[in-house]
């Protein structure tokens, strides 16, 4: 017997997005307030999660075509890369650099090499716990 | 500023990330952990020469002051137990070719691999405690996967064993960290170092010190706390336990080495004394394993708790003498078991099984491996040429200068214990009556004798050429017995 979720579904199409977009704030958010790369990447996966929830694997596949194995990876490199770049600046591995920029809409900013590494963080804490979960529910 | 010291952490790190994306690729995931881990041992020498010619070699992490980043530290020590790491990860990776299996290979084996070298490179190099701890979260993690890759029964059982043991001592770490953070208030060894000193002789920092030997004594395995070892090293397979056997002691037993020589001086009549009498009794029920088995992996392994048992004895003496002899005989112990391990899994792979009394006279169709597992005995012992003789004459001497007769002497008598055990199976496995067994000549004898091969001939020339590398030594035991060198270093006063 097929069970009717349509409330359910209804209610998750709106409600990711919220969900999405609060994640996108703690983590653009983290170097001035609480939040950051652990945590924002974590509601993500929390976002993704729901839909699991409210609709199949298949389906949440199909929608999100990606290898959550080869996001941790992506996301290591992200780190390690901006580690590497202080190597070629002749000044030891992980020294950041940030500098002000006056931006067309967001008026005078200040960019940081850190959030370059809180993506890396962001993207494999994405990667590790929807593997995680992907991994166990496909297991029969 | 140098960022030479990173490297050996780095490439493997870097290489390890990048083998994930090509997982199903078996060639790509081959080559990749070779080159990478050829790459990494390069380097490791460039930077033992870098020590050797322009001393202790510091680098402050992302360019904060030293008390308060992180601050990697290559001191001698520390740079010859990395070169020996990437000699040993090179020997497993190219072992790994013919023995691990492609389902295994299929599987992430090499990027967990590189993973688990990043860990022991790390933890060789820090200079903070927690960071420390972070590395050593790294190897556990890496090396969990290790024991339970490919997932036959014994290794799920050993593997819940192990696990629970490893996260207990890492929950112990962390409070004993905490302690140590709540008395002295910093985290950077060579700051901790200088406020111990400062604070001179208080009750708690005794209790941390023992705290910090029951932490690093489950993940060394000394008397009391080897328990879980003997049973999780024999469940993997031989080029998964080679690399245990030969790295992962061994992180607990330089940590030992490093806080007590750099942090707990203050009381040393108490410290010192209780890690002497574990050092003693670890070699004692080592050997006692050693000589009751007649499991060819089982002898090993229990010959690796009599190591850590000898290297600590040396340790805990703390004369410049033993702390070297310690220092030699560490890195010959690393390259030994390796080499051990790798031989008895050819054994197993030829003979199909690792009981004794199964199987006899390999000498007559193998005889290559035969007489390199017979060189590898006389040096595990500590036959004069052979590379275990120097530290252990060291550690012997240095003994009796400092009135431990009875520790000495129980070295001595454990080495003898130590050579019947390996000549047990040499005797029993390699005389005798050949027998055949079934699908021998599908096992890749000749590849698989790369490895050993490799590390047997390093293990000679490290015992010829103990002249050669005793500057090295005495440098590295410098630093050990007088940290200030160390503090200096670091925190450039």
């Amino acid at each position: 017997m097929k069970t009717n979720d349509i409330i359910l579904q209804t209610v998750t199409k709106i409600t990711v997005f919220v969900i999405i977009l609060f994640s996108i704030h703690l983590f653009f958010a983290g170097h001035y307030y609480p939040g950051g790369g652990f945590v924002g990447g974590l509601m993500t996966s929390g976002a993704i999660v729901l839909l699991l929830l409210a609709f199949d694997m298949k389906t949440v596949a199909n929608v999100l075509p990606i290898d959550y194995k080869h996001l941790i990876g992506l996301g290591l490199l992200f780190a390690v890369g901006t580690g590497l770049g202080g190597l070629l600046f002749d000044v030891p591995f992980l020294t950041h650099a940030f500098t002000s920029v006056n931006l067309p809409l967001l008026g005078e900013t200040s960019l940081h090499t850190a959030v370059l590494f809180d993506t890396g963080v962001f993207l494999v804490v994405i990667g590790v716990t929807m593997t995680i979960i992907q991994t166990i529910g496909e297991d029969e | 500023m140098n960022n030479l010291i990173i490297m050996p952490i780095l490439i493997p790190l870097i290489s390890g990330v990048l083998l994930i994306f090509f997982s199903k690729n078996i060639q790509i995931q081959r080559w990749g952990a070779a080159l990478s881990s050829f790459i990494t041992m390069i380097v490791s020498v460039m930077l033992v020469q870098q020590v050797k010619t322009e001393g202790i070699q510091t680098m402050d992490v992302s360019n904060w002051e030293a008390p308060f980043g992180i601050t990697l530290v290559s001191d001698m020590l520390s740079a010859m137990l990395v070169l020996t790491t990437s000699i040993i990860a090179f020997t497993c990776i190219i072992y790994s070719f013919r023995s691990i299996g492609e389902d295994r290979e299929r599987f992430y084996y090499y990027p967990v691999v590189l993973f688990l070298i990043v860990g022991v490179n790390g933890a060789f190099t820090t200079g903070d405690i927690f960071n420390l701890f972070v590395f050593f979260e790294v190897l556990l993690m890496a090396s969990y996967v290790l024991i339970v890759h490919g997932g036959t029964k014994i290794q799920l059982r050993e593997s819940i064993k192990y696990i629970l043991v490893n996260v207990i001592s890492s929950a112990l770490f962390v409070i004993t960290v905490g302690f140590l953070y709540s008395v002295v208030g910093t985290l950077n060894m060579a700051h901790i170092s200088e406020r111990i000193n400062a604070a001179n002789q208080s009750g708690i920092l005794t209790v941390i010190a023992i705290l910090f030997l029951i932490v690093f004594g489950l993940k060394g395995a000394i008397f009391p706390l080897y328990f879980w070892l003997p049973g999780s090293y024999y469940a993997p397979p031989s080029a998964i336990t080679a690399l245990f056997g030969a790295l992962l002691t061994k992180v607990g037993v330089y940590s030992i080495m490093r806080t007590y020589t750099l942090f707990f001086n203050h009381d040393a009549g108490y410290t010192h004394q209780i890690l002497s009498v574990l050092a003693i009794l670890t070699i004692i029920f080592g050997v006692i394993g050693a000589i009751a088995f007649w499991d060819v992996n089982k002898i090993i392994i229990y010959n690796i708790i009599v190591a850590v048992g000898i290297i600590l004895f040396g340790v805990s003496v703390m004369t410049p003498t033993t702390l070297a002899g310690s220092i030699f005989y560490l890195m010959h112990d690393m390259i030994i078991k390796a080499a051990l391990f790798f031989l008895a899994g050819v054994m197993i792979a030829i003979t199909g099984t690792s009981n004794l009394r199964g199987f006899s006279g390999l000498i007559k169709r193998y005889p290559g491996l035969g007489w390199s597992f017979f060189l590898a005995s006389l040096a595990l012992a500590g036959i004069p040429p052979l590379s275990g003789f120097a530290g252990k004459l060291l550690i012997v001497q240095g003994g009796f200068e400092g009135e431990r007769f009875w520790g000495a002497a129980i070295v001595l008598m454990s080495s003898l214990l130590m050579l019947f055990s390996v000549m047990k199976v040499f005797i029993h496995g390699f005389w005798g009556n050949p027998r055949t067994f079934e699908g021998e000549d599908k096992v890749p004898v000749g590849a698989l004798m790369v490895a050993p091969f490799v590390l047997v001939g390093l293990s000679v020339l490290y015992g010829i050429g103990t002249e050669v590398l005793m500057p090295y030594i005495i440098k590295a035991a410098e630093t050990l017995s007088d940290p200030s060198i160390y503090i200096e270093a670091v925190l450039k006063e």
